[in-house]
């Protein structure tokens, strides 16, 4: 039988590599630490975390991990990942640290500017439009960093929503989840989330599903940090988990 | 290989670095000192490729230094760390300095204080720190044995354990170290822990 001779592979299907591959610095050395990290696991698994927010009766609240990792080995256990934009708006951001540290300073920096010139705070579905935005500038470099906004909006009524890297917005009703747990999240926040939670209902909820979602995942965990917002006030906890 | 690590104590901070200069097989030197003085009262112990490393902390130096002109007042050791990061985090995307530092100071109002900054920018303020296959050890050991209202010689006991065990369980150990302090009188050499010296280069 004739049996045609399988095509050489051309060297440019690297184009159709994830974009994440094709981040084109000047120096090799970095780009090679990218590629090798990558072809071992995600950019985005480096440092490890675990966020979620979820929706209750009038109040939201949003919750984290604390562990900074560097790969297998642990350096911190009390590493902030959810910042105060202001009273009633709240941002977690997982993925590489380094990039959450850049985006938070780059987005306190707007948020003040904006508060400056509409001397008014900013609305949470704007400030989502606005790190959405921030995220899409960089479209071809992304920051590797996978955001979670909860906030109070017009009303208090709650707002949450997560992206990807590169701004694609994704609204929910219920709860969202982001990090190296997010799998485990789904499952744990799937099965125990009930609609129209009262604040503390709310709390003891969240909590067991980020401590339940962060015992499966090796890269996050080492206690929880959890913020639960009501229109009068906000609650801010530390939770103690399995330290190991 | 190259080992740094640092802790907090009661009313100092101590950063110990290995003092070899590696490349490939080769040692060229074992009396190569990896922690500057930033200023007075501010240490960097810094590990990783050596020519950027030698570049990147006297670039932080001397704007430190440079800041500190145009002021009148030195920049705290948060404002060092930060300025440092955002260094680090603007030449990651354009031309990445390979540099890990642990930065330790002493400011009146805060008290002794480290930060760990790795190549990436990551930054974070820690009681203990460590970069370097000497980590494992280091960070091991100070796991077990550190508080943080140890006295300077329960520190220096505590930093020698630590030096003993990467001498001891570390295939590609490094032969001497660097000590330096930072406290309220500012930053200084402490000791060095040496088990080869150099041999003296003959004059011409």
């Amino acid at each position: 039988m004739n049996c045609p001779l399988p095509q050489a592979i051309s060297p440019k299907s690297t184009q159709f590599l994830p974009f994440y591959t094709q981040i084109r610095t000047k120096s090799s050395i970095f780009d090679c630490f990218l590629r090798l990290n990558l072809s071992l696991m995600s950019i985005f698994e480096y440092n490890g975390s675990a966020i979620v927010a979820m929706v209750g009766k009038n109040c939201f609240a949003i919750a984290s991990d604390r562990r900074l990792g560097v790969q297998l080995q642990t350096v911190a256990t009390d590493f902030q990942k959810i910042y105060k934009m202001h009273d009633k708006l709240f941002i977690g951001l997982a993925g590489l640290a380094t990039d959450a540290q850049t985006l938070y300073q780059r987005l306190v920096f707007r948020l003040k500017l904006y508060q400056l010139r509409e001397e008014r705070d900013m609305k949470p579905e704007t400030f989502a439009s606005l790190v959405s935005a921030i995220l899409y500038e960089k479209r071809f470099g992304p920051y590797f960093c996978q955001p979670v906004i909860a906030g109070l909006g017009d009303e208090d009524k709650p707002f949450i929503c997560t992206m990807d890297s590169i701004g694609a917005k994704e609204l929910a009703k219920d709860f969202v989840v982001a990090g190296t747990a997010s799998e485990s999240l789904y499952g744990a926040c799937e099965s125990m989330f009930k609609p129209d939670m009262e604040a503390e209902e709310l709390f003891e909820t969240i909590s067991q599903a980020l401590l339940s979602s962060v015992d499966r995942d090796c890269l996050s965990g080492w206690g929880g940090h959890v913020y639960l917002v009501t229109p009068t006030e906000v609650t801010e906890r530390i939770l103690k988990g399995r330290m190991d | 290989m190259e080992s740094v690590f640092g802790l907090v104590g009661k009313d100092f901070a101590i950063v110990a670095a290995d003092t070899s200069a590696v490349h490939s097989i080769l040692v060229h030197k074992t009396n190569e000192d990896k922690i500057m003085l930033l200023d007075s009262h501010k240490l960097m112990g810094a590990s990783g490729e050596t020519g950027d490393r030698a570049q990147f902390t006297e670039y932080i130096q001397k704007n430190v230094a440079l800041y500190q002109f145009r002021n009148g007042i030195p920049l705290t050791t948060a404002a060092a760390a930060n300025y440092t990061r955002g260094e680090l985090a603007t030449a990651l995307r354009k031309n990445p300095y390979q540099v890990n530092i642990i930065l330790a100071g002493y400011d009146k109002e805060i008290g002794p204080s480290i930060y760990y900054i790795d190549y990436i920018a990551s930054c974070h303020k820690l009681d203990k720190a460590a970069f370097g296959y000497g980590s494992y050890f280091a960070l091991a050991m100070m796991d077990r044995h550190y508080r943080r209202d140890m006295t300077i010689e329960e520190a220096i006991e505590l930093v020698d354990k630590c030096i003993i065990e990467i001498r001891s369980r570390l295939v590609v150990a490094p032969p001497n170290f660097i000590i330096k302090i930072v406290d309220k009188d500012g930053a200084r050499e402490y000791a060095w822990r040496q088990s080869i010296k150099d041999s003296p280069v003959p004059a011409a």
